[in-house]
């Protein structure tokens, strides 16, 4: 399960709409709360910029991946998944998404349709890497994040 | 001893340690050493091949190891090495999929191993822009269009015209008046509607250019002028893009690649435009209606094979094809490391004026000339109904005078008239007149510094005469 703040996915959307129609992406940043649920309590978008080539792949370098992790180190929180819009797509991961995802993040894909986006899903690796499986969310309200805290 | 950094995800399987001590010698034996110790990290970091997962990236203190000695990079004692994720998924590149209706329209492109599902995915990936939707824009985006590229962005601010139907497919006698990029995404997307269609009804311009072309992958030459050309080239080599490059006169055609990695760009080739005047554009010079078709093709086969990574492209080499001698002769281009563009020391950091560099503005003063120099079709008409002796000399090419001219009028090209002026008389009143008015201006200007007073220009040429005196004269 994966329990989101409402205001986190409203920069979620605010990121794909702009980037629309290239992907945007980003980092969630929060808490494992246990084995199988997780809190996210921060969003970072990643620039588009270091996407742009056409031959690369990546779309978070590993040299991004090891500062941003330093930072949220810091906070004591960790990087716990990534999000990434599909435009004009379903979001259903892609046989590609499968062959680069890591088991143990959650993944993230949030539909943008014409520049809309839509209600994500949230998505995880098999152990044996074979299948991506859907994930549970939860939306948080304003007032239960001040709860939470 | 160096100490192994486990990311968050693989921490459950060696028991929750973040950093873990390993012997080895080098970053292959300390992985070795390190799967023996966690088994289990085996399948989430090697392939069955033994090969590092292409998602796993590892850093030796704050460098890649690929930018060392990849996996036999020497570890001394207190090294870090940090098992990084290297983050994909989602691109548009790999993203796309094709439906059994795809898969079926291309099929032929299928059992190509050059293709394959492989690169029918990258051509519909891939965004390509043409500059220009006339003769060479029309077989290019039929083309590209059928072979299932996935974006294709038309350029073009003209509409139809019935003198564009002897070699522009895509329009019909119906389309004339339409304008070109409306009527031929029409088209394209009945072609194939699995290709969305970009429609530019703009003019390629040094405020809009960048702003256009960046979106796209590639950038395939379909323009008719010199000002738009050293523009599209400028941009390309700014952006970094490929420029599929293709020219036609007459019964010539050139096509090239220009740009992309190292490769020459159009201004290594030529870094000055030729003077005004000098080379005219399809609609003065005329073009063979088979050859922009011919041309067009080939740029679109050069546009294709950047996309694949396949095949020799032409970057480097020009091809220069003479239609009516039935050859093609192929040149070597270099790079120009003094190009004001790519060169080593480039000059050109953005777009200029092009009209400006081109000498457009400088042409068309030359042919301004006074009012009282011009005489519009409908006073040459009233001055041939009142009086006998005005002479009307036509300055256009034979071609064109069989294809109309004025009752009684003298026929001496423009190219001739300096060794003919002995068969005109500076006593005469003189009416020149040519196709639109420009080359006569020039002819009138040449005759009044020759001593001729009395001569005037018709004003916007025989085809302005057909249209306000002479509707049952044929325009071309």
């Amino acid at each position: 399960m994966l329990r989101l703040p409402v205001e986190l996915l409203e920069e979620i959307y605010r990121h794909v709409e702009v980037t629309y129609p290239e992907e945007g992406c980003g980092f969630l940043v929060g808490q494992w709360e246990d084995e199988e649920d997780v809190m996210v309590l921060q969003v970072l978008p990643v620039s588009n910029t270091r996407v742009d080539s056409r031959h690369n792949r990546y779309l978070i370098s590993p040299e991004v991946f090891l500062q941003v992790n330093r930072e949220v180190e810091k906070q004591s929180l960790e990087i716990v998944g990534f999000y990434h819009s599909h435009p004009d797509a379903p979001a259903k991961p892609s046989d590609f998404d499968r062959d680069y995802a890591w088991f143990g993040y959650v993944y993230m894909i949030v539909p943008a349709h014409r520049g809309k986006s839509g209600m994500p899903q949230v998505w995880k690796l098999t152990e044996d890497r074979s299948s991506f499986l859907p994930e549970s969310l939860i939306l948080l309200e304003r007032r239960d994040m001040v709860w939470q805290r | 001893m160096a100490t192994v950094k486990i990311p968050a995800p693989l921490r459950r399987f060696t028991h929750h340690q973040n950093d873990i001590p390993i012997d080895g010698v080098n970053v292959r034996e300390v992985l070795k050493n390190l799967r023996q110790q966690f088994p289990v990290l085996e399948k989430h970091l090697f392939t069955e091949d033994q090969q590092l997962r292409n998602f796993v990236t590892l850093f030796l203190n704050n460098e890649d190891i690929r930018s060392l000695q990849g996996l036999d990079t020497p570890v001394k004692e207190g090294d870090e090495i940090s098992i990084v994720p290297a983050i994909a998924g989602g691109m548009r590149k790999n993203e796309v999929i094709l439906t059994p209706e795809e898969i079926l329209r291309y099929s032929r492109h299928l059992i190509m191993p050059e293709v394959g599902m492989e690169g029918q995915k990258k051509l519909k990936s891939a965004r390509i822009l043409i500059v220009g939707m006339g003769g060479l824009g029309c077989p290019v985006s039929t083309y590209l269009t059928m072979a299932g590229v996935g974006t294709l962005g038309i350029l073009d601010f003209d509409r139809v015209e019935l003198s564009n139907l002897q070699r522009q497919p895509l329009y019909v006698t119906d389309d004339v008046g339409k304008l070109k990029v409306e009527v031929a995404k029409k088209r394209l997307n009945a072609m194939n509607p699995h290709v969305r269609i970009q429609v530019h009804p703009v003019q390629l311009t040094s405020e809009n250019a960048m702003e256009i072309l960046q979106d796209y992958d590639l950038v395939v030459d379909g323009t008719d002028n010199f000002p738009t050309r050293y523009l599209v080239n400028d941009a390309c080599v700014l952006l970094k893009k490929p420029y599929v490059y293709g020219s036609l006169f007459r019964f010539e055609g050139q096509v090239t690649v220009f740009g992309g990695e190292g490769g020459p760009c159009y201004r290594c080739l030529y870094p000055e435009p030729p003077p005004p005047d000098l080379v005219p554009s399809c609609a003065e010079g005329g073009v063979l209606g088979v050859l922009p078709g011919f041309v067009g093709a080939w740029q679109a086969l050069e546009a294709m094979k950047l996309i694949l990574n396949e095949g020799e492209s032409l970057r480097g080499r020009f091809i220069l094809i003479d239609a009516i001698q039935g050859r093609a002769r192929e040149f070597k281009i270099h790079p120009n490391p003094q190009c004001p563009a790519c060169g080593n020391h480039p000059t050109i950091h953005r777009l200029i004026d092009y009209d400006e560099f081109c000498g457009a503005h400088r042409a068309e003063q030359a042919i301004q000339l006074d009012k009282d120099w011009e005489i519009t079709p409908k006073e040459l008409k009233a001055l041939l109904g009142s009086k006998k002796d005005v002479v009307i000399l036509d300055v256009r090419e034979p071609v064109e005078y069989q294809i109309c001219h004025l009752p009684g009028s003298r026929l001496i090209p423009l190219g001739e008239l300096p060794y003919r002026l002995g068969e005109l008389d500076t006593s005469e009143h003189i009416v020149i007149h040519c196709h639109t008015g420009s080359r006569s201006a020039r002819a009138v200007q040449f005759l009044r510094q020759m001593g001729f007073t009395r001569v005037k220009n018709l004003k916007g040429g025989i085809d302005a005469w057909a249209e306000q005196v002479a509707p049952s004269m044929p325009r071309y």
